[in-house]
């Protein structure tokens, strides 16, 4: 560091009058007291743990969970253990929040589009939305998903009667649509599908050097589209259409476990409320971003000739983006959060069953927070990072 | 800030914190706050339910108000704190609350895992409720329905092994608020209410039309619901067990609020060292000596409460069966004050 002063006093060994020493010194004592702290809570749980003969430790997790839970997307029984009930918990938390950050997105980017619109009725209506959504508690949305609109849904047995097949069905058990069953050679359509996306790849970046070099434009989003959804059709058709849909079958009850794809109102309520939430903080944030840009741009734009597609998509968003994607990181963690609200009703999500259900069984509190804060933290820190990676390829590049 | 300053806060800061954080007592913890404070249920009609001027009542509520009389001689010094089936057991370790009288029932796991139970104040059992157009007459045709229910319960664990055991189909919606369970049941989100037939008989009556309901005949669990304390404090469970055993004696010896003082004056020595008369059974227990008589003339024997919260003449209309005395064909056996 550069002495700010020419005609430094001598130096003086130590003096609360030194500036320097004094910051010294409180920076030691504030690390002194932060360890000191850590050390206290520590200290503290594992006394009070040992006063109440409570030993720390995982092994519960081999333990038998004996309780049943509505969603799991991978196998599970009562006779799963502790340690699976996490995996399924998590799975849940995983799905609901990663289909609602792209639904969210998706919906955010319309209405806060829809915002800057200069067509009046499509603008008012995306305020209005923006303006009622965000204000009101998202508990309440999700209540009102599930008890307003959800619940009073006719049961499923005031419409179907025992043994109909169903190939589509919305009732208060659910949203039942037929299952998708993959059968030999699907694998071939799904090969080609992937291999169609390695193709666009390559074609953009080539196209994109062809247009550097000489100025000439090839049709890449249409050529995209033919490979990646066209090719694996024309296999498909060739293949004899290797993919059979399985309706679901009602029962004495209630649609029969395991046929069809049942999805459960608890997921659907949730996933909403969380979607139309989020979306309107979304939307607010998309349409500050482009609103960033100077207007200035996008009349010089239309000056060199530009209409106002390639001027949005070219000029506007790409800086826009660099507004647009910090905040919207942070929408991404709110929504990962906010899906612990699934325990208000049933929907069986990491805190609902693990450091709810196998807590309330076990009594070992400590560790199922522990390992519970830390999978947020780990979500949250790997949402963060990939959207760095993203903030920094869309970040303006300085020549 | 000047660093002297900053030193004393420092310092203040650090005594502040180092002063280890022992358990006291709980009887003086008790005494110090003037109220014992019970965590109960958050609103089972008959247990532990708020009535329409906020005033909690039930049996569970007056176990807890039973034990304000044994320590401070007045029924009124008892404090409520509702909670979920889910929090209750961290809510009594973590020192929330001093007693946990909230329809628990007495398991093994429980007994080494969460606290200590003192006693049994109502032996029960899990039952099935469904809507009557089901024409379903047993348990065992429930193949394939869905079984709402709450987290955190014997209940939820009782019926996976139930269905699984007898092989039945099944979804289970677990909700974590009593009152959810009940709504989802009520709006056809699930087919079947499961939980303790006492809790049946009470959240029946919070249905939208309880007539169209039956419950099935099958009881598939053994629920002996009963207060709990904390671990490691013997003495506080002992006040918490006696003061239970205190309503069952006096049922059994035949004295209710009404002629309690009377009974005081008894030449039968049972009888004056249960209500503290002669002997030194409060002393024992480091309270009034004179706690029993308390009880039984603020809130009354076993069997008042019962009939008051619970018995036939309220809307739960349930019958004394277990819960009779071991001499009326019962199980209700309280050891003797001596
Ligand atoms: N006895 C069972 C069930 C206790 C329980 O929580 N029952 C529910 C359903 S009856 C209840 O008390 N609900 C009332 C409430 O939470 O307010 C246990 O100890 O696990």
């Amino acid at each position: 560091m550069a002495e700010v002063t020419t005609s430094a006093p001598p130096k003086q060994s130590f003096s609360f009058s030194d500036k320097k020493t004094r910051g010294q010194i409180y920076q030691v004592v504030t690390i002194a007291l932060m360890v000191w702290f850590v050390w206290w809570i520590v200290d503290n749980t594992s006394t009070n743990m040992s006063d109440q003969n409570i030993k720390f430790g995982f092994e519960f997790l081999n333990t038998q969970a004996g309780f049943a839970i509505i969603q799991s997307l991978i196998d599970y029984t009562e006779e799963s253990s502790y340690g699976h009930v996490f995996i399924v918990g998590l799975i849940n938390t995983l799905v609901i929040s990663f289909i609602g950050c792209i639904l969210a997105t998706i919906l955010g980017f319309i209405v806060g589009v829809g915002r800057l619109s200069k067509n009046w009725i499509i603008n008012k209506i995306s305020t209005i939305y923006v303006e009622t959504l965000r204000n009101i508690p998202l508990l309440l949305q999700i209540f009102f998903w599930y008890h307003a609109v959800l619940k009073p849904l006719p049961g499923p047995r005031e419409i179907h009667s025992k043994g109909d097949e169903l190939w589509l069905s919305l009732t208060n058990n659910g949203l039942l649509i037929p299952k998708p069953v993959a059968e030999s050679g699907f694998g071939m359509v799904a090969t080609t599908f992937l291999l169609g996306i390695v193709v666009t790849v390559i074609l953009a970046k080539w196209s994109n050097k062809r247009q550097m070099a000489t100025g000439q434009r090839f049709p890449v989003l249409w050529t995209s589209l033919g490979i990646i959804f066209g090719l694996p059709l024309v296999v498909y058709m060739m293949l004899g259409g290797p993919l059979s849909f399985e309706p679901g079958q009602m029962g004495a009850f209630r649609p029969a476990n395991g046929l069809g794809l049942n999805i459960i109102p608890e997921f659907i309520a949730l996933l909403v409320a969380l979607v139309a939430y989020t979306a309107a903080f979304i939307a607010e944030i998309v349409r500050a971003g482009i609103q960033s840009v100077n207007y200035g741009q996008t009349e010089a734009s239309h000056a060199l000739g530009l209409r106002q597609g390639p001027t949005l998509r070219l000029i506007v968003i790409p800086q826009a983006l660099r507004v647009i994607i910090p905040p919207l990181t942070s929408q991404y963690l709110n929504l990962t959060k906010n899906s612990s609200l699934a325990t208000a009703i049933a929907y069986p999500d990491l805190v609902a069953t693990f450091a709810g259900t196998v807590l309330n069984q076990t009594g070992k509190a400590v560790e199922i927070i522990l390992m519970t804060m830390l999978v947020y933290l780990t979500i949250s820190l790997l949402t963060s990072l990939f959207m760095n990676w993203y903030n920094n390829r869309v970040k303006l590049v300085e020549r | 800030m000047k660093l002297h300053k900053f030193a004393a806060y420092s310092t203040a800061v650090l005594t502040a914190a180092a002063i280890t954080t022992t358990q006291a007592a709980t009887l003086d913890d008790v005494k110090a706050k003037g109220a014992v404070t019970c965590g109960v249920s958050q609103g089972l009609p008959g247990f532990s339910n708020p009535d329409a001027d906020g005033n909690w009542t039930g049996l569970d509520v007056e176990f807890c108000q039973a034990m304000a009389a044994a320590v401070f001689g007045d029924a009124s010094k008892a404090e409520f704190k509702p909670l979920s089936a889910k929090t209750r057991f961290t809510a009594l370790t973590s020192g929330e609350i001093d007693v946990l009288p909230r329809n628990t029932t007495w398991t093994l796991s429980r007994d080494a895992q969460h606290g200590d139970f003192i006693g049994v104040n109502y032996y029960d059992g899990q039952g099935f409720m469904v809507r009557k157009d089901l024409g379903v007459a047993s348990a065992k045709e429930l193949a394939g329905a869905a079984v709402c229910t709450n987290t955190g319960t014997t209940t939820e664990l009782n019926v996976a092994d139930y269905f699984r055991s007898n092989g039945l189909e099944y979804t289970v919606v677990a909700f974590e608020k009593a009152d959810e369970v009940v709504a989802a049941y009520d709006a056809g989100r699930c087919d079947v209410y499961t939980t303790d037939q006492s809790g049946i008989a009470a959240q029946r009556t919070k249905l939208a039309d309880p007539a169209a309901h039956v419950i099935l005949p099958e009881v598939i669990s053994k629920e002996p619901l009963g207060p709990m304390v904390r671990h490691g404090d013997n003495q506080w469970a002992d006040i918490a067990s006696w003061s239970l055993n205190c309503m069952i004696n006096a049922e059994e010896a035949g004295i209710n609020s009404g002629n309690v003082d009377e009974m005081a004056a008894s030449a039968n020595p049972d009888i004056q060292r249960l209500l503290g008369a002669s002997g030194d059974m409060g002393d024992l227990l480091g309270i009034p000596n004179d706690f029993c008589h308390q009880i039984v003339k603020q809130v009354g024997n076993y069997a008042e409460s019962f009939d008051r919260n619970v018995g036939p003449d309220t809307p739960l209309g349930l019958e004394r069966g277990l819960n009779a005395l071991w001499k009326d064909g019962g199980i209700l056996y309280a050891p003797p004050a001596r």
